[in-house]
């Protein structure tokens, strides 16, 4: 299968995302190792602090974010990294048991003026939960080959 | 003095060191970003990072774990001193990551956050929010990455 270059990444392409399941283990192994506040490790203070619950350290809903378009289509494509993310906002809580969806929708792409084997896209991903709250929004920054650096045999 | 009427504008901290081990690398994309370059040495050689390096997310959550870690240390401090117990939010969100140069395996880096900002919350009473340029350096002094966040404190107990 060819993999997803530069020019694939049309303006106002929608890659609708693969769902995410949320466990309450995961949420807490992910806490005690990058961010142990006790709101990502404890119900009860949870629902003493402002998120009113358990909830997943936004840094952990990033990579779960990550993993959803790794496997829907980062790892289709000719990725050569992410340059950076413009913004994320934390908009909803993440509850054990919560399943997230969400898309990826292209805002604009761009060959690389420098190195034209390169191109840059500019993706606006959004997360939401089983209630269809708004969890995260989120606009990244693609590095990826266009077709005539991907046929020329630039690594992919 | 609250611990929110503590907290100086303008002035930097460094939270400290995380060694980045090929293991752990390896641990963290395999859960959240498998992607070959984070996963396969010998392959990464041949991509554009010449090298088995750490997903992007892997490099701000060793900020974070670095920053709970600090937060710990300067509470211990406060309440030492038989200052009141300070109540933390949570964040808002964060702008502007920039992933400048790779963060390999074997490196250590250092991380530092700035207050750069502090006001009132108009929409949560009792609470403010602080805004923080965060910086990450490698053992060579070369930055790898920068982004701006934001947290919300209580500004009395």
């Amino acid at each position: 299968m060819s993999k997803y270059v530069l020019e694939d990444f049309t303006d106002g392409r929608v890659f609708e995302l693969d769902p995410y399941e949320v466990t309450k283990d995961e949420i807490i192994e992910f806490a005690s190792e990058w961010d142990p506040q006790p709101f990502h490790l404890d119900e009860e203070a949870g629902k003493a602090s402002l998120l009113g619950g358990l909830s997943a350290s936004g840094w952990h809903l990033c990579g779960m974010m990550m993993r959803m378009i790794c496997d829907t289509y980062l790892l289709d494509s000719t990725s050569q990294g992410s340059a950076g993310v413009d913004y994320i906002d934390w908009k909803t809580p993440i509850r054990p048991g919560d399943t997230l969806t969400g898309t990826s929708t292209v805002l604009s792409s761009r060959a690389s003026a420098k190195k034209p084997h390169l191109g840059l896209v500019t993706i606006r991903t959004e997360v939401s939960n089983q209630r269809g709250e708004t969890a995260a929004v989120c606009e990244h920054l693609l590095l990826c080959l266009t077709r005539k650096g991907y046929e020329e045999g630039a690594a992919a | 003095m609250s611990f929110w009427d503590s907290i100086e504008e303008g002035v930097t901290h460094e939270l400290g060191a995380h060694h980045f081990s090929a293991r752990e690398i390896l641990d963290f994309a395999s859960k959240y970003d498998p992607q070959r370059f984070h996963l396969d040495p010998d392959l990464a050689k041949k991509t554009t990072f010449g090298g088995h390096c750490a997903s992007g997310w892997h490099t701000t959550a060793a900020y974070m774990k670095l920053n709970v870690a600090w937060r710990k240390k300067v509470l211990k401090a406060w309440l030492a001193d038989g200052n009141p117990m300070p109540n933390f939010g949570p964040s808002p969100g964060i702008k502007n990551i920039r992933w400048t140069r790779p963060v390999y395996a074997g490196d250590t880096i250092t991380y530092h956050h700035r207050i750069t900002q502090k006001r009132e919350s108009k929409s949560k009473p009792g609470w403010g929010i602080i805004g923080f340029g965060v910086e990450a350096t490698n053992q060579d002094g070369i930055s790898v990455m920068t982004f701006d966040g934001a947290a919300f404190i209580a500004t009395s107990e």
